[in-house]
């Protein structure tokens, strides 16, 4: 399965967050703004990371914002989010945070083969880098194998 | 062989542990069964793993267990992986 279509409306560039909370509920915006999920996403996101640590802060830079499938995600879909300033999510290795990702799956059974292509793009080393430094739309789209 | 990858919510970072998990194995030439799962479903899910794959936030909340527990730093980062399964299975 390829990664559900990256629309422009969930890529938002050169963001202002003022702490981690602030940077992932630009993404639950931005996931928002794209469709893929309700507005209350956005609190079960920040919820998780309260309630589990900043464990969402996967790689270098790099932070995968989810929270459990539920009635808040109507379907499948990413936010890609980068941020003017990086901002601190209290990771052990891999602070500070660049880039953000939002991930919504209404249903568990479905995600594993959209991660699988998350992990085809970020095994690459420099895709967060490349990501962090994106200028336009179109750059994230390329980089996230979309064009 | 039995592997369980452990994150808050059992979906995404779990399953990104998943995936390359069984891309390592793969090139390793070793057979496992590699489930990702939720602190949640932990004792159910985890039940005859020999190793758990987490974040070093979920280590105190996995606590006592039979299996070896990784910590990964970097989920992204094949070779890490693969240099901690070695050592775990070898």
């Amino acid at each position: 399965m390829p990664l559900p279509k990256l629309s422009r409306e969930a890529i938002v560039l050169g963001a202002e967050a003022e702490d981690w909370r602030d940077a992932v509920r630009l993404a639950g915006t931005a996931l928002t703004a794209a469709g893929i999920a309700e507005p209350a996403y956005a609190d079960e996101m920040v919820r998780m990371i309260e309630e589990h640590g900043p464990y969402v802060v996967i790689a270098p830079g790099l932070a995968l914002a989810h929270a459990r499938p539920g009635p808040e995600v109507l379907t499948d879909g990413l936010a890609v989010v980068t941020l003017a300033t990086p901002v601190n999510f209290g990771h052990p290795y891999n602070d500070p945070v660049s880039v953000v990702l939002a991930l919504a799956v209404p249903t568990g059974d479905a995600h594993i083969a959209l991660v699988a292509e998350l992990a085809n793009i970020f095994n690459d080393s420099t895709a967060v880098d490349e990501l962090a430094i994106a200028v336009t739309t179109d750059d994230v789209l390329r980089i996230m194998g979309m064009t | 062989m039995k592997i369980v990858a452990i994150c808050g919510a059992g979906i995404g970072s779990s399953g990104i542990l998943k995936v390359n998990t069984e891309r390592v194995l793969g090139r390793l030439g070793i057979e496992a069964d590699v489930t990702a799962a939720h602190l949640g479903s932990l004792d159910h899910d985890a039940a005859n793993a020999q190793v758990i794959l987490t974040s070093p936030e979920f280590v105190d909340a996995i606590g006592k267990t039979n299996a070896d527990v990784i910590v990964v730093e970097n989920y992204f980062d094949t070779a890490e992986l693969t240099r901690k399964l070695e050592a775990a299975l070898g």
